[in-house]
């Protein structure tokens, strides 16, 4: 009856765990052909750097800058953050709509679908701090030398890692298109929390105490540490603690979530 | 080349599969040949779900071994040898048709052109619509189109014909069949008997986490409950009766006035028995549906577990 066999050894095995340009192409169009994503990453930062921007004093100086370069770090990273949660919570999005188990009827790799969300999260964080950044050249108000305005992009780049993360875990918790409605006002209070709306030092003492122990405040340090030329090492401690807690808490959801869908 | 020297394109031995303290396959041994088309029919909740995952590679066995095409299942899914279509979802809403195709191909070492598929899925002129704007046939066309993508040995299929109409159906089985007549083997999971019966070359019939049968459509019906040979006999004493009862396979013998009724596992033998050693005449053998042989099989309805 049968004619003809398949041969299984004359198949190959794609290179990179099925890894390619393609999937990143069509990965990012996706992205940006999101209109909630595009307001995330690309104009909500840029509006708030406009106003938060200009306010009084912003030529204080700060570090080796001004109060204007301060508030631009900080901005930038809110809006990576965001652009990134908003990433992160879109995987669980897919789990949900069973396009991760069609993913694993293919050959890619489960750590190179992640490095590929991980990669499209670190472009759409790089656009939103390459939006605020552009408003702030354009605004003209902030300054410091170069070399910091390049190391303040790319520690924020770095950061936005841990609200990548974040996303994906608030993501898996929430279930459904929910998650942004959570991660949207949650990391407004957190970035208020963590001091890069209003600076922590016009905190009350007993806020502050609470805000150190927040997610955004670690982070923010960081990225304003080649300005500021300050970094408490429980900054540091903060930002390497709530990046493992993030990812910890997203690779268990991820594993735990083996229902059918 | 005969199929008896090629590697079988799925082979299941003494697999189980527990979640905790459910026992949702308890001991499966089966084996798929290349080319054959093979229905996958049991009750919900009878382990059919647990044991295609098993086979996707999705969920590893509990004890026991499962490989596909004598490879382990992530393996023969990383070489495009297997895939599967589901009934829902699957697809990502944003995108549009040929994105979802090109996106699938570019994750396998080999596929057919894009637009080949496009074209033979019969959605080349929808490619650039969006999914989310697309029919529910349209949605499973697209998915049958990632599926062929890679030219799979083993394709498994859920519920495949489900919301199609007659004709759509009947196209669909005539398509499976040619690709299976290449060598390609199709699974598929089914609680539709009669679909079952009509189109697949074997029924592997499966409840609570056992194969309870596995053969032809009519061999399926034969196990379950036998047959019913009916002939006119009369004047039958406990003495003709008795004597039909010791032949081998038969389950019961009824006397209505004229009429006999034996209930039999093997009614040749009955049949042969009745019309040379009997005066028995106007003689009837009739099997039970296969929707009773089924019921009989699985043990009841009033049965099933929950997945």
């Amino acid at each position: 009856m049968t004619t003809s066999t398949i041969d299984p050894t004359a198949r190959k095995v794609p290179p990179l765990g099925g890894m390619n340009l393609t999937v990143l192409r069509i990965e990012l169009m996706r992205m940006l052909r999101n209109r909630r994503t595009i307001i995330f990453t690309l104009v909500l930062p840029a509006a708030l750097m406009l106003s938060f921007g200009g306010q009084a004093g912003w030529d204080d100086p700060v570090g080796s800058g001004n109060v204007g370069a301060y508030i631009l770090l900080s901005m930038a990273l809110y809006g990576a953050a965001l652009t990134a949660a908003a990433g992160g919570s879109m995987v669980a999005l897919e789990r949900a709509l069973g396009w991760s188990r069609q993913l694993r009827l293919t050959p890619l790799h489960p750590v190179a679908y992640i490095m590929m969300k991980t990669f499209v999260a670190l472009v759409m964080g790089a656009l939103a701090i390459g939006a605020v950044n552009l408003i702030g050249i354009l605004q003209g108000k902030a300054e410091m030398p170069e070399h910091i305005w390049i190391a303040g992009a790319a520690l924020g780049l770095v950061c936005t890692l841990t609200f990548a993360a974040l996303g994906v875990f608030v993501g898996y918790v929430v279930p459904g298109e929910n998650a942004m409605q959570i991660l949207g006002p949650g990391l407004a209070l957190l970035s208020f929390l963590g001091g890069l709306f209003i600076p922590l030092s016009q905190y009350a003492h007993a806020v502050r105490l609470i805000a150190y122990w927040t997610p955004m405040y670690g982070v923010a340090e960081v990225v304003r540490s080649p300005l500021t030329h300050e970094l408490p090492w429980y900054a540091v401690v903060n930002a390497v603690g709530w990046f493992a807690l993030f990812v910890a808490g997203a690779a268990w959801r991820m594993s735990k979530d083996t229902a059918r869908v | 080349m005969t199929s008896a020297t090629t590697v079988p394109a799925v082979r299941l031995s003494g697999v189980t599969k527990d979640f905790g303290n459910v026992h949702a396959v308890r001991g499966v041994d089966l084996e798929l040949q290349q080319g054959e088309i093979v229905a996958f029919l049991g009750p919900n909740g009878a382990g059919k779900t647990t044991t295609i995952d098993m086979v996707l590679g999705l969920s590893r066995p509990s004890t026991g071994e499962v490989s596909v095409l004598g490879l382990e299942p992530r393996q023969a899914i990383a070489r495009g040898l297997v895939s599967a279509v589901m009934q829902t979802g699957g697809l990502l809403k944003d995108l549009t048709v040929r994105e979802t195709v090109e996106y699938t191909a570019s994750l396998f070492a080999n596929t057919r052109p894009v637009d080949d598929v496009l074209d033979r899925a019969g959605i080349a002129g929808i490619a650039g619509r969006r999914v989310a704007k697309c029919s529910g046939g349209e949605q499973q066309r697209l998915r049958f189109a990632m599926a062929l993508l890679s030219d799979p040995a083993l394709l498994l299929l859920d519920e495949p014909t489900t919301g199609m109409d007659v004709e759509g159906r009947r196209a669909f089985w005539s398509a499976i069949r040619a690709d299976a007549e290449s060598g390609r083997t199709v699974l598929f999971a089914t609680h539709y008997l009669e679909e079952a019966d009509q189109y697949a070359d074997r029924i592997v019939l499966i409840s609570h986490g056992r194969i309870v049968a596995d053969g032809t459509g009519s061999q399926i019906r034969a196990l379950a409950s036998g047959r019913t040979v009916r002939v006119t006999l009369p004047g039958a004493d406990e003495r003709v009766t008795d004597a039909i009862a010791s032949l081998g396979g038969v389950d019961r013998v009824e006397v209505r006035g004229d009429t006999v009724l034996v209930h039999a596992k093997d009614s040749d033998t009955v049949a042969r028995y009745l019309l040379t050693e009997t005066d028995a005449r106007d003689l009837e053998i009739t099997a039970k549906g296969l929707e009773e042989a089924f019921l009989s099989l699985t043990g009841d309805a009033a049965h099933e577990e929950e997945d």
